[in-house]
């Protein structure tokens, strides 16, 4: 993916603002003294993430890593390394909503290919609202299949109802995020098949 | 079937407070600084005789792992580290309790992390897990506000820190000394052993990975006795487990089950059974992606704990069952698995990053049809020339799947070429 950079326009300065400063101090404290190293994952999710408040496109610009690396008295090609061996750091711009859709075995056996399908389509013709990118595993597969909405999984999807999400989330009124079928989290649809006997203990109704 | 006063994950589905008040309703931080007292050696020794095995995947025994650490520090500190950074295909336990039950894992880095000597924990959150991130943090936050952690955690005099920190997206981070090396601002590369992380983990200090489950478990392991746990299951094979129910099934889920469960009974119960049917069901893979899949007459009798799966030459994994009814392209289910390797190779061993993509070419290849009969001999001989021969087990992750299929499903994959052949031959004129 890191391929991908050199065709980019770099922007030549970046600097982190005052949201992002003010979060930089309790990341790095996280670490042992001498160890801010660690905090070069953070420190480029954080990055990211003002692009995205900023721009509107989450992605690492080279200038951000440069300032990172500065910051933690890193070598650059440390944090380029960093960058580029996990992919959840987008070094090129990804549209306001970047979609990822899980395609691996447990999301294609309950029809991923039809959540990939509308999701292309939707980029295809919002190419300035929507991005798309195939993923491995996300991690929610007895809600199968799934598409992670910047941070938020929705899950229990087919085309159609995919399809309908994202024209919602285009008009501005993205529901929330899990199940689109009113599955409570991983349990069976219809209700679970245990702990039933746990209402008594604090008694709130299942 | 477990009973219902034997679960321990009792907001599993999100049902009832995740936080700290709903949390003790449920039995959380109930005397852990009595079982802080107890002492360290106590502590484990309770681990131990509960049978309890790490849940993460290679069933390792718990309190064995965590007797490992140094006694007397030699002036370094000792660490806990946690995975959670769960992205085996097929599996999303650990998701259900960093969302829903972060309480009891909490609780349980504070008890695993004093008798192993450790005063800090850092938690290893896979960064897809946002949400359940912000929902982790937040029951750190209430702890150390209720005094649970910090200088005096619980009262016991024990200082203890925990700490989070979200991954990259990088599959190969769940093996332990990837994470280590991640943890520390690095690539995910595996690291040889010896030295293990018990006497040089994270930042050259003694430390020991375990899995959300097998933390999130002993409080009330502590809490019920040894005795309880070692009930529950099988020899050997003790207590319960979260499985992860998805695929062909007509209501996928999650539910804690005793070890042991039949396989059949497990997605019969909770699971709605196989869509259209138990003999509509063609293979599952019953413990993630990376455990070799079994074909329907084993899995009418097999038995869903490590000793049992093994011997049926699969494994539970981390208990992710993946159910493939007869309308699924078995080919292309392994091929898509395959694809998953090929991606997540970190790249350091040459076996792995070439011979995961080797093996998704052929694969791929072979959902087709397009190859020689022979080639699946050749094919079979890479999956051994990977297995075995790199630093990590993404190797023989990436290899088993394949020998599952060629295993039990052979005559399909030579059909698949046969017909290829069929459709592609040059017709020859009749004379």
């Amino acid at each position: 993916m890191s391929m991908d950079a050199k065709h980019v326009d770099q922007p030549k300065e970046f600097a982190f603002d005052a949201v992002s400063e003010a979060a930089i101090p309790a990341i790095i404290a996280t670490y042992p003294a001498g160890r801010q190293a660690s905090a070069a994952m953070p420190l480029l999710d954080l990055a990211q993430r003002q692009m995205a408040r900023l721009t509107g496109h989450a992605w690492v610009p080279r200038a951000a890593m440069d300032v990172i690396a500065a910051r933690l008295g890193m070598a650059p090609i440390r944090i380029y390394e960093v960058a580029t061996f996990y992919t959840m750091f987008h070094l090129a711009p990804v549209a306001p909503h970047h979609l990822q859709v899980c395609t691996t075995t447990p999301c294609w056996l309950r029809g991923s290919d039809a959540v990939h399908q509308a999701c292309k389509a939707a980029a295809q013709s919002d190419p300035a609202l929507f991005s798309v990118e195939e993923m491995e595993c996300l991690g929610a597969c007895v809600n199968a299949p799934v598409l992670m909405i910047n941070d938020d999984v929705y899950e229990d999807l087919d085309g159609a109802r995919t399809e309908a999400l994202l024209v919602a989330v285009k008009n501005g009124v993205a529901p929330p995020a899990g199940s689109t079928i009113g599955r409570r989290g991983s349990a069976p649809e219809g209700g679970p098949t245990t702990l039933f006997m746990v209402e008594a203990a604090d008694g709130a109704k299942p | 079937m477990l009973s219902d006063k034997d679960r321990i994950f009792t907001n599993l589905y999100g049902m009832h407070d995740w936080r700290l008040a709903g949390a003790r309703t449920r039995g959380d931080w109930d005397g852990t600084a009595a079982i802080l007292a107890r002492g360290r050696d106590a502590i484990i020794e309770e681990v131990k005789n509960s049978g309890l095995r790490g849940r993460g995947g290679a069933g390792f025994p718990t309190g064995l792992k965590w007797s490992f650490m140094p006694k007397q520090s030699d002036g370094r500190p000792s660490y806990l580290v946690v995975n959670a950074d769960e992205s085996e295909p097929g599996t999303c336990k650990d998701r259900d309790i960093l969302r829903y039950d972060p309480h009891k894992l909490v609780e349980g880095c504070l008890i695993a992390g004093f008798a192993m000597g450790a005063n800090t924990a850092f938690i290893y959150i896979r960064g897809e897990f946002y949400n359940e991130y912000l929902h982790l943090k937040a029951a750190i936050a209430e702890a150390y506000e209720a005094g649970l952690l910090g200088p005096d955690a619980c009262g016991s005099g024990w200082a203890f820190d925990v700490r989070v920190h979200r991954g990259g997206g990088a599959y190969i981070c769940g093996e332990e000394s990837a994470l280590l090396e991640s943890l520390e601002g690095k690539k995910g590369m595996p690291r040889m052993k010896p030295p293990f992380p018990a006497a040089m983990g994270l930042y050259g200090c003694p430390t020991t990975v375990n899995n959300v489950e097998s933390i999130a478990v002993t409080p009330t392991i502590l809490r019920r006795g040894a005795e309880w746990f070692s009930g529950l299951g099988r020899p050997k094979n003790t207590g319960t487990k979260i499985f992860c129910i998805s695929g062909h099934v007509n209501r996928p889920c999650n539910v804690e089950e005793e070890l042991g469960i039949p396989l059949r009974e497990l997605i019969d119960k909770h699971a709605g059974g196989v869509r259209g049917g138990w003999d509509n069901l063609l293979a599952i893979i019953p413990g993630g992606s990376s455990v070799p899949m079994l074909p329907k007459s084993i899995c009418d009798t097999v038995l869903m704990d490590y000793d049992n799966l093994r011997d049926a030459r699969s494994g539970l994994g981390t208990a992710a069952v993946i159910v493939m009814d007869k309308s699924t392209d078995l080919i292309r289910a392994i091929a898509r698995l395959s694809a998953f390797y090929k991606h997540e190779s970190c790249g350091q061993c040459t076996p792995c990053r070439e011979g995961t993509g080797w093996m998704m070419r052929m694969m791929n290849r072979l959902v087709e049809g397009r190859a020689e009969l022979a080639e699946i001999d050749l094919l079979e001989q890479v999956t051994r020339q990977v297995e075995g021969h790199t630093i990590c087990a993404l190797g023989d992750a990436a290899a088993w799947p394949i020998q599952g299929l060629l295993r039990h499903f052979r005559p399909v994959v030579e059909q698949r070429i046969k017909d290829y052949q069929a459709q592609t031959a040059p017709r020859v004129a009749a004379e």
